[in-house]
């Protein structure tokens, strides 16, 4: 399987690389990605040159411009898919039908990944965005049971890509506006979700309250290390219950799942975290690089290799079992 | 299209209504002034068995009455059960509101459709492919500030294409594989036991502090808030939008078709105002999407 592995930044793209990725995923320092945070992303330069790296290295680098374009302002989009071709990227992430059509009419010997944002869930969707695009490949939205990813490879048309670790999108991707109601900004329209911009911490008594576009989120004991407002992570009341109401404070870890997924037809294995530094993508990679490479030996994945990755962290498998929904 | 008068779309019920409350409701909306109904279930296919026998009756009564009639798809299909329930609606002869991209996948070819406010249609380019597919409407997905809905409706008017733009009703904000209102009971999905049906406008989630924030349907999250666009009515027909949305609530929805109805002839927004206010569970309106700002907000004068 290919380990597809994030890079954030230029030096993460090394570290990913020099750690065993045998693809990197990046995105240009605008609005047209979903991980559109300060201090992150590529300029067209930048870009050029991990390219290179990459390729030098045996490496392939796919390039995310997965958010949908606003109206009036698409060339900003069009130039991000000629800057991504000019580069020599293996790749474009899109979501956008419009975007997919442009891709396809002007940049026809680009490859063409549907993003997770364009959440397709199932073979139908899969296999019209294969005959209209020309999509090789779909990274699939995080609603599916194992089982059912392995259902959809056996009538896909195209290669199929998981996430495996890291954030975990509760909601379907690219159908949630659960940001922009609270703050104005939202990952569809501005490749961001629960911005920081948005989020004030209030010492109130003996509690900190965390709040997001004026809407608490959490509240903890003053002392108690506070949780980023992340919305579908929050704490609410309902109807005299309270508690986490969409999902827990909790990451995805399908490192268990590995031999299914390989079993599935699964092609690639997605991790997510362009916003985490170089030294945690570095010892990401390196542990799924050597349950992969075990894994496609036949061999069992050496114990302790994925285990320490999580520790003290709150994890979850999420809709890959089934008794998630 | 702009000196025209906007109408009134009727959208599909997204929460679980039982089967009583369903015929009640559609032989009162016939006598409303909504031009069309779009009708079926949205939001979970484990709720159609219960009041599916509802569907052509309300057909019957609502063509009989007038109305355009267009039947949604579920928004988000994943089990094989839904996916030929999705290829059966391409199949019932009946015009289709797509609200999840599995359903044009059955559409043949140069058939006509509608589009629904689930589908990401952000932009000309994304609009201009739908209508060379066959889209003669489209409402757009209701985060659209109204620089971007003005732009869309131009183009829509240009390709034949019917632009709507959400008028009325909470929010349907998000989508998931996991149910919430099972969640809430301590139960899966598939042993939820039918509980979102307790809930005819969608169950409270509150703000720590009792900030009503959103209220979860099944699957779905909605906003807390009922968006109402009475206030932006002059704006929108400027704009060149041809349909307002209205989405139903338990409220007197047939009272908020006359009373948007009266104002888009130019009667007093003050009145369809009012009537939304009346009709929105727990009184709260919102429009902040429209003007650029959080779909929370409340922007007046």
């Amino acid at each position: 399987m290919e380990l597809v592995c994030p890079a954030g930044t230029p030096a993460a793209l090394r570290a990913a690389v020099a750690a065993g990725a045998h693809a990197v995923y990046c995105g240009f320092a605008d609005e047209t990605n979903a991980r559109n945070f300060p201090g992150l992303n590529f300029s067209p330069e930048e870009l050029a040159e991990g390219v290179a790296h990459a390729h030098r290295h045996g490496a392939r680098v796919l390039v995310a411009i997965n958010t949908f374009p606003r109206a009036g302002d698409e060339a900003i989009w069009h130039r991000a898919l000629a800057n991504t071709e000019q580069a020599g990227a293996d790749a474009v992430i899109l979501a956008d039908l419009g975007l997919l059509a442009h891709a396809a009419d002007h940049h026809p010997g680009l490859r063409r990944h549907l993003s997770v944002q364009a959440a397709a869930a199932n073979a139908d969707a899969i296999n019209f965005y294969v005959r209209e695009f020309g999509v090789r490949r779909v990274v699939l939205p995080r609603v599916l049971s194992v089982p059912e990813i392995a259902a959809i490879n056996r009538e896909s048309e195209a290669e199929i890509e998981a996430f495996v670790f890291g954030g975990l999108c509760v909601m379907a991707e690219g159908r949630c506006s659960l940001s922009s109601y609270a703050t104005g900004e939202s990952p569809n329209m501005n490749g961001v979700c629960s911005p920081a911009s948005a989020v004030v911490y209030a010492e109130e008594g003996d509690t900190l309250a965390a709040r997001l576009g004026g809407f608490t989120i959490h509240r903890v004991g003053k002392d108690e290390p506070a949780p980023y407002p992340t919305l579908c992570k929050g704490c609410f009341h309902s109807e005299g219950e309270t508690g986490h109401v969409f999902e827990d404070p909790v990451s995805l870890n399908a490192t268990d799942l590995l031999p299914q997924m390989a079993r599935a037809g699964v092609t690639a294995l997605k991790i997510e975290g362009r916003q985490r530094s170089r030294a945690y993508v570095s010892a990401v990679v390196r542990s799924f690089r050597a349950a992969v490479d075990a894994l496609d030996a036949g061999r069992p994945i050496p114990p302790g290799t994925l285990a320490a990755l999580s520790e003290g962290q709150a994890t979850t498998t999420g809709a890959y079992k089934k008794t998630w929904r | 299209m702009a000196d025209d008068v906007m109408d009134l779309t009727l959208g599909p019920v997204q929460f679980f209504w039982d089967a009583t409350r369903i015929r009640a409701f559609y032989e009162e909306i016939a006598g409303s002034p909504v031009a069309r109904v779009v009708l079926g279930e949205l939001v979970c296919s484990k709720r159609l068995p219960f009041w599916q026998d509802e569907i052509p009756r309300a057909i019957e009564t609502l063509t009989e009455a007038g109305k355009e009639i267009w039947l949604t798809s579920l928004a988000l299909v994943t089990l094989k059960r839904e996916r030929l329930m999705t290829a059966d609606l391409a199949a019932t002869g009946l015009k289709a509101e797509v609200n999840d991209l599995t359903a044009l996948a059955h559409l043949p070819e140069g058939v006509e459709f509608a589009v629904g406010p689930l589908v990401n249609v952000y932009n000309i380019g994304t609009l201009d492919w739908l209508a060379r597919r066959g889209a003669r409407r489209i409402c757009l997905p209701p985060e659209l500030p109204l620089e971007s809905v003005a732009r869309l409706a131009r183009a829509g008017a240009e390709r034949g294409v019917a632009v709507e733009v959400w008028g009325f009703g909470r929010l349907p904000l998000a989508i998931s594989g996991r149910c919430y209102h099972a969640r809430l009971h301590g139960r899966t999905k598939d042993a939820c036991q039918f509980v979102c049906a307790d809930d005819p406008d969608g169950r409270s989630v509150d703000t720590l502090d009792g900030a009503r924030f959103l209220a979860v349907n099944g699957v779905q999250t909605l906003s807390a808030a009922t968006a109402c666009a009475s206030g932006d009515l002059g704006a929108l027909a400027g704009a060149g939008v041809s349909a307002l949305r209205l989405s139903p609530q338990s409220g007197d929805m047939a009272g908020v078709a006359r009373a948007f109805d009266a104002a888009l002839r130019g009667g007093d927004a003050g009145a369809a105002e009012a009537a939304a206010r009346a009709a929105a569970p727990g009184g709260m309106l919102a429009n902040g999407y429209l003007h650029g700002r959080p779909g929370a907000d409340w922007v007046t004068g």
